[in-house]
């Protein structure tokens, strides 16, 4: 995004230059350094592991030729730096390595799971926005009463409780005992394989060949975990959305629009949520990089297929290049979805400037 | 709390309220109670204050509180329910005491928050005031480190380091150390910057005082209060975080009381044996929204400019 502003614009005189080329030069540099440091942090904790790569494929009673052998193979018997170069390659290719546990390249086993956890992701920021802006909105409007009071609450618990523990106590009740949702997995079996896989996430590939017998089972399994995903994402966007509206409640423009006799509704929906927009879109933005990262713990309370289980397998079989590809993947979507929601603040606040 | 014992007599009152306090020990003390004056009318916090003794008190007399020996095992006492003979919270899968499970878990709890409030402020503090304080490429160089690890996402990145240097309770409380110090280094940074440049500074510096001097002495604890608003906020993220490497396998281990490993072992049952997951959660409930309403508290008392959401 940065980059294609950056070919954009040099043409276009020395203001457009300033404003526009030269931030955006600067940002492409903080991502590409950020995104290095990244991966110069998995290589590191890639080579600080307890266990040898070597010794781990050619067995403890190799002779030292064999050992050695498999070092050059490696590039084990190069400096550091050379080693990181051939690490920093690979990534680039897309070359995460093998998983010893699935005999899969680490990247197509993460082509593979990837959607399950953006589907869970996506439908708990919806859930999330949907219900958080409007109560970060009417509580900001009703300060001090009631539903604030309820927003609250309803944030700070959100804030303390353990997120897979609250996803067993889901489980508990609303499968267990009340028998309203899907148990763990993404389907029950009966249901498993009838739609074709063109998305890997099911509502959308299930409503888009039409079965919504599937699609019900489907929504039936994914709606407690991303509605716990949710809930955790409204918690942080209700409290943000709140302090936004407040700060735009007491400018002057607000009571202009008052005394100009504009209905409340008009001035609350429209103007001072209007003017917060960008900075709505920012938190959106950054809850959602969180939710993809929170959705690691909620994955294995839901035996859900997604990335998150997949890292934590892979760890506790100590299957390192799963454990630093997952890792490099997710930092990378973190570090993006950081940087897009700082760049939308830069380019369209025009207050930032 | 250094500021409790303050309030004990009246004629210590007036002393504190004076208006014209006649040493420095008696202007700081002032204010320390005027804080406490402030946070002690906030409800909330001082539920948040009192849970937390409540904790510190369980974990110092764990032995005398628990009526059980926490690491016995009765297997034909397994999976008792709640209010059974004996068992105020029931038994898990090994016929331990749950109640006393719990009770010996806080002392768990609070040695990963002692430890990364210990660790990961002092590491920020070090980082920031120096970046701030010396400039120039130092500064470009360490603010950068900060600005990428604070841009990852931090239970992967504890999870790979915890992964990489094995699993155990000191490497988890060294992960989420490395996971948490950065936003200390962008508060003292600021703080140093507005600060390095004040008159007294100059001043200060003026009377041949070095660098080392002038950070340690006169900018430090001016950072400190902002920085123990963010610990007690943070504390609240690290133990669920550290519960959170305890589920997984990847905290203290078996046979441990760790709240997070008791929640994962009772994660078999929980659908016929429901307390044994659900007792350890409440108490990680508990202790961390204790830690969300003593931080907001101490906001609003330590750090009143920046209001709620920053």
């Amino acid at each position: 995004m940065a980059l294609a502003e950056n070919s954009g614009g040099g043409r276009r005189g020395s203001p457009f230059l300033r404003h526009w080329v030269i931030p955006a030069g600067k940002t492409a540099v903080s991502i590409a350094v950020t995104m290095l440091g990244l991966l110069f942090v998995t290589f590191v904790i890639g080579r600080v592991m307890p266990i040898d790569p070597v010794l781990s494929i050619v067995g403890e009673s190799a002779s030292p030729a064999t050992v050695q052998a498999a070092r050059e193979q490696l590039g084990l018997d190069q400096p550091l730096v050379v080693q990181f170069w051939y690490y920093l390659r690979d990534v680039l290719h897309g070359d995460f390595g093998t998983s010893l546990l699935t005999a899969h390249p680490v990247s197509e086993d993460i082509k593979r799971v990837f959607p399950a956890t953006l589907e869970l992701a996506t439908l708990g920021t919806i859930i999330g926005v949907v219900v958080g802006v409007p109560l970060g909105v009417v509580a900001a409007v009703r300060q001090g009463s009631w539903i604030d009071q309820i927003a609250r609450v309803v944030a700070l618990v959100g804030y303390s409780m353990p997120i897979f523990w609250l996803g067993l106590m889901g489980l508990l009740i609303f499968y267990g005992i009340l028998g309203w949702v899907g148990g763990p997995g993404r389907l029950d079996i009966f249901y498993e394989d009838i739609v074709p896989q063109r998305t890997g996430m099911i509502l959308i590939d299930s409503a888009w060949a039409g079965d919504w017998s599937v699609f019900r089972n489907a929504f039936s399994h994914i709606i407690l975990p991303a509605s716990l995903l949710g809930y955790y994402s409204l918690a942080y966007i209700s409290r943000m959305t709140r302090s936004f509206m407040l700060e735009q409640l007491s400018a002057e423009y607000i009571t202009t629009a008052r005394v100009k006799g504009l209905p409340e509704r008009t001035v609350i929906w429209r103007h001072a949520l209007g003017n917060i927009r960008v900075q709505l879109i920012t938190v959106i933005a950054l809850s959602y990089a969180q939710l993809l990262e929170g959705s690691v713990l909620t994955e294995i309370i839901f035996s859900w297929p997604g990335i998150g289980q997949y890292i934590t397998n892979a760890l506790l079989s100590a299957d390192m290049n799963a454990v630093l590809g997952g890792t490099v993947v997710v930092g990378l979507i973190f570090i993006l979805l950081n940087i897009f929601s700082d760049l939308l603040y830069k380019f369209f606040d025009p207050r930032a400037k | 709390m250094s500021d409790i014992s303050t309030t004990e007599t009246v004629g210590w009152r007036a002393w504190l309220m004076t208006d014209a306090p006649g040493s420095r020990t008696q202007a700081r003390l002032a204010s320390l109670y005027n804080g406490w004056l402030s946070f002690r009318s906030n409800p909330m916090a001082m539920a948040g204050l009192v849970i937390l003794l409540g904790l510190l008190f369980t974990a110092a007399f764990a032995p005398l509180l628990a009526p059980h020996d926490p690491f016995y095992q009765t297997l034909a006492n397994r999976l008792q329910p709640p209010l059974s003979d004996g068992h105020l919270l029931g038994t898990d899968s090994l016929g331990r005491d749950i109640l006393s499970r719990i009770i010996y878990g806080s002392r768990i709890t609070l040695q990963i928050v002692f430890l990364v409030a210990v660790i990961a402020p002092v590491a920020g503090l070090l980082v920031g005031t120096i970046a701030g304080y010396t400039g120039g490429w130092l500064d470009v160089i360490l603010m950068r480190i900060t600005d990428i690890f604070l841009a990852f996402p931090r239970l992967v990145l504890a999870l790979a380091f915890v992964a990489a240097l094995g699993a155990g309770i000191g490497n988890a409380i060294l992960a989420i150390s490395l996971t948490a110090w950065p936003p200390y280094a962008r508060i003292a940074r600021a703080e140093t910057l507005t600060i390095r440049n004040s008159d007294y500074i100059s001043a200060i510096r003026l009377q041949g005082a070095g660098p080392l001097r002038i950070i340690t002495k006169h900018i430090w604890p001016l950072c400190i209060s902002s920085l123990i608003v963010r610990v007690t906020l943070d504390m609240a993220g690290v133990i669920l975080a550290a519960a959170g490497l305890g589920f997984l396998g990847l905290g203290a281990q078996p046979p441990s009381p760790e709240w997070g490993a008791m929640i994962s072992e009772g994660r078999k049952f929980i659908l016929d044996h429901w307390w044994v997951a659900t007792m350890p959660g409440l108490a990680i409930f508990t202790v961390s929204l204790a830690f969300n309403l003593l931080g907001d508290g101490l906001r609003d008392v330590l750090d009143p400019k920046s209001g709620e959401g920053s």
